[in-house]
């Protein structure tokens, strides 16, 4: 069945910047709860701060608990962007026009949160100053550039950078779209922001060049990130189920699983909030969880490889760590509810086409996934560590306090809330996108049957 | 002085007719440029293909980094000669990694440069334009040393279909 409708670009303004010309009733009541929470999650952090890492649950010898579990899963929803928007702009895939933006936008706001959490579980914030850049010049000692904990923010600044520009590029025609449609102050700073874009077959070419230019460079940068991340864990050879050799590969898919599906969910909420079912339509959640079928069952993949690799070894304490992980409790419930989430249950209901055209179970199965993929890094960061091991002689269970759990849940807020934010200034669908298709789709008769028929350029 | 005249069009063919009439008139190619709110296919307006050096930025920006980083690495790691772990003191792996990001955070950031350059921006006075243009409509615009010529281009445009023309 044909999905896609003829529409012209008027419509197309109207629909796509229906966020910036106008505020949708649920915009202001929901960005001040949002802001509210934010605010509170800001205080707890503050609390945090002034009266040390003892208000949280870590303790010997658990240091690495709730804030890292969510930074990893952070760092791993960013991946979004990069797989969707680079991968599918490079293979020049049509269905990629109505999700770019907001993968994308995903990437730069994920990393953002991420980023909060490895600065707050230091203790002392403001002596990462002294840690990373800038370098203390001024007592001669440098960051120990041996260590992941250097070469994990240097790869997370290159990301953020990089996809912060991605995403301004970009953005360029449209923001010259909202200032042909704005008056005011708003005239004013979309006339800035859109630098004089006129839309002339020069500045289109560099749109189309430039961004596959860019794509092919930050594609890399995407493999690097998570790859360095999982460093952070792998070469601690002394923790049992972190040493591990196919970390990297393991957290990349994991991460892209992860990232796509939080993908899925935003498209679904898009869709519903703002009406865009003309532009975000089930032909693209279809498209979207054939890839995460592959995605996931790669990810599967690599779950079991690190599984059998590990006990290949028949090494003692990292079978007892396994035994841990997988059939003590609590551990195995958090094992089975994760296993359940990221993979049983939504990859079987994917393989069905009424599921994969149907927003609200793709929505759910989302959700799902990423409920997973938090446990699963939850999985191998904390029983490492939590597992009793010879000659330690103080232990704590780690129960993760409510300040841990505030923050966690603060960050969600946190990213929303900038979602949100952005979406009442900036449109949330790349516009011209939307309106390339139009000019670059038809529909074409073969026998009796009308087919759409993409045109794409030969370069 | 320099003026420019905004024929604008409501379909595509009109305006690639304008682009020819324009051409056969003895219209220098510099001074007339299409714009559209959307991308059409290279040469649908019969337009001049813009020549570009974007793939140089990129090359440039990632030797930068990549010495930058050759610098930043090794200086640093010399400057306090503290053994950890056992390792070298320049330990090429570890700072193989650190040279990567930043040769592919310079390249990005020379590539972004690049965009902004080769599209001639920033650009605030981009002269006569109409917002129709972001609404579907397409805009064939004229720019001249001196009057002389005005009339012959407004003629090619009205025998084109201009639905209306701009002066600036």
């Amino acid at each position: 069945m044909q999905q896609r409708r003829q529409l012209d670009q008027v419509y197309t303004n109207r629909k796509l910047l229906n966020g910036q010309l106008d505020t949708p009733k649920w915009w202001l009541p929901t960005v001040s709860v949002l802001g509210v929470l934010v605010l509170i999650g800001v205080a707890v952090i503050s609390v945090m701060i002034n009266k040390g890492l003892g208000v949280t649950g870590l303790a010997r010898p658990v240091y690495w608990g709730l804030f890292i579990t969510t930074f990893v899963f952070w760092v791993g929803i960013s991946h979004a962007g990069i797989m969707i928007s680079a991968i599918l702009r490079l293979t020049q895939a049509e269905w990629r026009r109505p999700v770019t933006r907001a993968a994308e936008l995903l990437t730069v706001f994920s990393l953002l949160t991420a980023l909060v959490f490895p600065l707050i579980h230091a203790g002392r914030p403001w002596r990462i100053a002294y840690w990373i850049m800038p370098y203390d010049i001024s007592r001669g000692i440098y960051p120990n550039i041996r260590s992941p904990l250097i070469m994990d923010p240097v790869a997370i600044s290159t990301y953020l950078t990089g996809s912060t520009l991605f995403l301004y590029i970009a953005l360029l025609p449209d923001l010259g779209n909202l200032r042909d449609r704005t008056t005011g102050w708003k005239n004013a700073l979309y006339t800035v922001l859109a630098l004089g874009w006129r839309g002339n077959p020069r500045q289109w070419k560099m749109q189309t060049v430039g961004g596959i230019l860019l794509s092919a460079l930050m594609l890399p940068i995407f493999v690097s990130v998570h790859s360095i991340v999982s460093w952070d864990f792998a070469i601690a050879s002394a923790v049992e189920g972190w040493h591990s050799t196919i970390f990297a590969p393991y957290f990349v898919i994991g991460a892209v699983h992860s990232g796509v599906s939080a993908v899925v969910t935003m498209m679904a909420l898009m869709r519903w909030l703002w009406k865009w079912d003309d532009f975000i339509r089930p032909e693209h959640f279809d498209a979207l969880a054939r890839l995460l079928i592959v995605v996931a069952t790669g990810w599967l993949g690599f779950t079991f490889l690190e599984l059998t690799f590990a006990l290949y070894g028949q090494d003692a304490p990292e079978i007892a760590l396994r035994e841990m992980q997988m059939f003590q409790w609590p551990w195995n419930m958090l094992f089975i509810i994760f296993f359940l989430t990221a993979y049983a249950i939504p990859v079987p209901m994917w393989l069905f086409k009424r599921v994969r055209t149907n927003i609200a179970l793709m929505f759910w199965t989302s959700i799902l996934v990423n409920v997973g993929m938090w446990l699963e890094r939850f999985l191998i960061i904390v029983p490492g560590l939590a597992r009793r091991t010879p000659f330690v002689y103080t232990w704590e269970a780690y129960r993760p306090s409510p300040v841990e759990w505030t923050i966690f849940i603060w960050s969600f807020c946190w990213v929303t809330f900038l979602m949100l934010l952005f979406s009442r200034f900036f449109p949330l669908v790349p516009l011209f996108e939307a309106k390339e298709s139009q000019v670059f789709t038809d529909d074409v008769m073969i026998g009796r049957a009308k087919v759409p028929a993409i045109v794409r350029e030969a370069d | 002085m320099t003026t420019s005249i905004l024929g604008l069009f409501q379909q595509p063919e009109p305006a690639a007719d304008a682009m020819d009439g324009l051409k056969e008139a003895g219209f220098d190619l510099g001074t007339f440029d299409v714009l559209t709110g959307t991308p059409y296919p290279e040469g649908a307006f019969g337009e001049h293909v813009p020549q570009h050096r974007l793939f140089r930025f990129p090359a440039f920006g990632a030797i930068i980094g990549f010495t930058l980083s050759v610098f930043l690495t090794s200086v640093t790691q010399l400057a306090y000669p503290m053994v950890t772990g056992g390792k070298p003191i320049l330990s090429i792996f570890a700072m193989l990694i650190i040279m990567y990001e930043m040769t592919m955070l310079a390249g990005v950031i020379a590539t972004v440069i690049g965009i902004v350059f080769e599209s001639r921006l920033p650009n605030m006075k981009p002269g006569i334009y109409d917002t129709r243009i972001t609404e579907g409509w397409i805009g064939v615009v004229i720019t001249f040393d001196d009057d002389s010529k005005v009339a012959d281009a407004e003629r090619v445009l009205n025998g084109a279909g201009a639905v209306e023309i701009k002066h600036a």
